[in-house]
């Protein structure tokens, strides 16, 4: 009989184990810890609506406070030590939460520069939770000049915020290119040329060597030498998974805390699910920073800690938002050999299709939503147009999807 | 504030207050109505927020733009004259009164 179940992370996939727990009609008791005081909250508006101001912290909470009538809230503490003996989380304040069954949802943080290049100058700032969001909002409205480190959707989402209220933003992006690990060179073309006709300044392979200032960030310094002047650096160079607290319990970590296919450890009592999972994903260990991941992993862990057996086979899934393009990806690219472009119904609606052989493995979709759901469909089903039929355009893609099987 | 109502796949039905501003996503969520998962949160992203509109009252609601237009086209459960994603829904006073069905799939 699991009595008490212990939530550890607070945010979207927390919510989607609740919701989860109660439908499978679970009368455990459930205990949900945070280390922020707010409320589990939406993360992909703090880089881009709450940003530019159109929306306040207040309303970017997942469920309103009533929603967790009967959930015991411990938010504002952190959580110490996981004992694993006892059988027990202990908290900063002291106090011990006992579990029969845990759930890791700890997230992600973000990845920093060191200090002795600069990384923590007054003006460097990353964005992860809701207080970096207040903290880069109100930085925005007094700089001039932003640099970006990281060609990634928090950087590019972030410039183009910053170009709309009209900084000077130039963006420094490592890799080859913008959207090195995510995207394909094709998107990132389109995106890239979106970014400069905006009047971004794009940098790519070439790192940065370190942040200029004294006890302030006054410019950023590439390996080449050249010296990017700013007031305001962002650094978005990708997202370290919260598995301290597993380590320090001996769970077994890889960039991630270590799952197998039913999101639970080693420890058949402790599951974890969202940014902080390491999971067998097409066949090696991968982990996924995204909403879609957070609510099905949570949701699949959820039901296996009530004693279920469902495997975690998620198709995944990523938007992003920058001016007025929208990007939806589906799918993992990894593996394929070749990129069709498929012409869209409206004008600048484009998507491009990844194929490994004739199996398709992902598809990006620029401003063409309606592409993006049937891409979803297709790779959940395992069955797709053939990449002659995506490079003829949108019809064929949609006559495909009515034929009968 | 308007009084809408939801009438959910199950049978059950639902009927709250809703201030005016939010969208009808938004208070689905809080209410916690079955069918109702809203996944991107508003962003247009997802097509999880699926509802029809009472036909009645549709066109006093305006019409889907573009991007939902095409997002409808798509949704799991079959696109109704009158489906709406529910995101996109900002409430008024003239929304007093209205009945959504939620599908299911």
């Amino acid at each position: 009989m699991v009595a008490d179940i212990v939530i550890l992370g607070a945010g979207q996939a927390a919510v989607s184990a609740i919701e989860t727990l109660r439908k499978a009609g679970s009368t455990a008791a459930i205990t949900l810890i945070g280390d922020e005081t707010a409320l589990p909250y939406q993360r992909p508006p703090l880089s881009k609506a709450m940003l530019k101001g159109e929306v306040e912290a207040a309303t970017l909470s997942l469920r309103p406070q009533a929603w967790y009538e009967g959930v015991t809230l411990r938010l504002g503490v952190r959580a110490e030590r996981i004992d694993r003996a006892a059988a027990c989380v202990q908290l900063s304040d002291g106090t011990a939460v006992r579990f029969d069954r845990l759930l890791l949802c700890t997230g992600s943080q973000a990845r920093r520069l060191p200090s002795g290049i600069g990384g923590t100058l007054a003006g460097v700032l990353s964005l992860r939770g809701l207080g970096d969001a207040v903290a880069l909002r109100g930085a925005l409205a007094g700089a001039r000049r932003l640099a970006v480190i990281g060609g990634g959707y928090v950087g590019l989402e972030v410039a183009a915020v910053a170009r709309g209220l009209g900084l000077e933003v130039t963006l420094v992006e490592a890799g080859a290119r913008i959207l090195n690990r995510v995207a394909c060179a094709e998107t990132a073309a389109l995106l890239r040329a979106r970014h400069r006709a905006e009047g971004v300044r794009i940098i790519e392979g070439c790192g940065v060597s370190r942040i200029l200032g004294e006890t302030r960030a006054q410019g950023v310094e590439l390996d080449d030498g050249t010296v990017v002047p700013a007031d305001l650096v962002l650094v978005g160079i990708g997202a370290v998974a919260g598995d301290a607290l597993a380590a320090a319990a001996g769970l077994a970590t890889r960039n991630g805390i270590l799952v197998d296919g039913f999101c639970a450890t080693e420890d058949p009592r402790i599951f974890a699910a969202g940014d902080c999972a390491t999971f067998p994903l097409g066949g090696v260990p991968g982990r996924l920073e995204s909403v879609q991941n957070a609510i099905d992993q949570a949701a699949c862990a959820a039901q296996n800690m009530l004693g279920a057996s469902v495997a975690y086979a998620p198709v995944p899934w990523f938007w992003s938002d920058q001016y007025d393009l929208k990007l939806q990806i589906a799918g993992i690219g990894t593996g394929a050999d070749r990129i069709v472009t498929c012409a869209g119904k409206r004008a600048g609606a484009v998507s491009h299709w990844y194929y490994a052989g004739d199996r398709l493995c992902a598809v990006d979709a620029v401003s063409d939503p309606a592409m993006h759901m049937l891409a979803r469909r297709f790779l959940a089903a395992g069955s797709a147009p053939a990449p002659d039929a995506v490079a003829e355009g949108w019809q064929a893609v949609m006559a495909f999807s009515k034929a009968p099987a | 504030m308007p009084r809408i109502t939801w009438i959910c796949a199950s049978g059950r039905e639902v009927e709250a207050e809703v201030a005016v501003g939010r969208t009808l996503m938004e208070a689905a969520r809080g209410l916690g109505i079955e069918g109702i998962h809203s996944e991107c949160g508003g962003n247009l992203a997802c097509a999880t927020c699926h509802v029809v509109v009472d036909p009645a009252r549709a066109a006093a609601l305006g019409s889907p733009d573009a991007m939902e237009d095409d997002m409808l086209d798509m949704v799991d459960a079959g696109r109704e004259p009158t489906s709406r994603l529910s995101c996109q829904l900002t409430v008024t006073p003239a929304f007093d009164g209205l009945r959504l069905t939620v599908p299911g799939v």
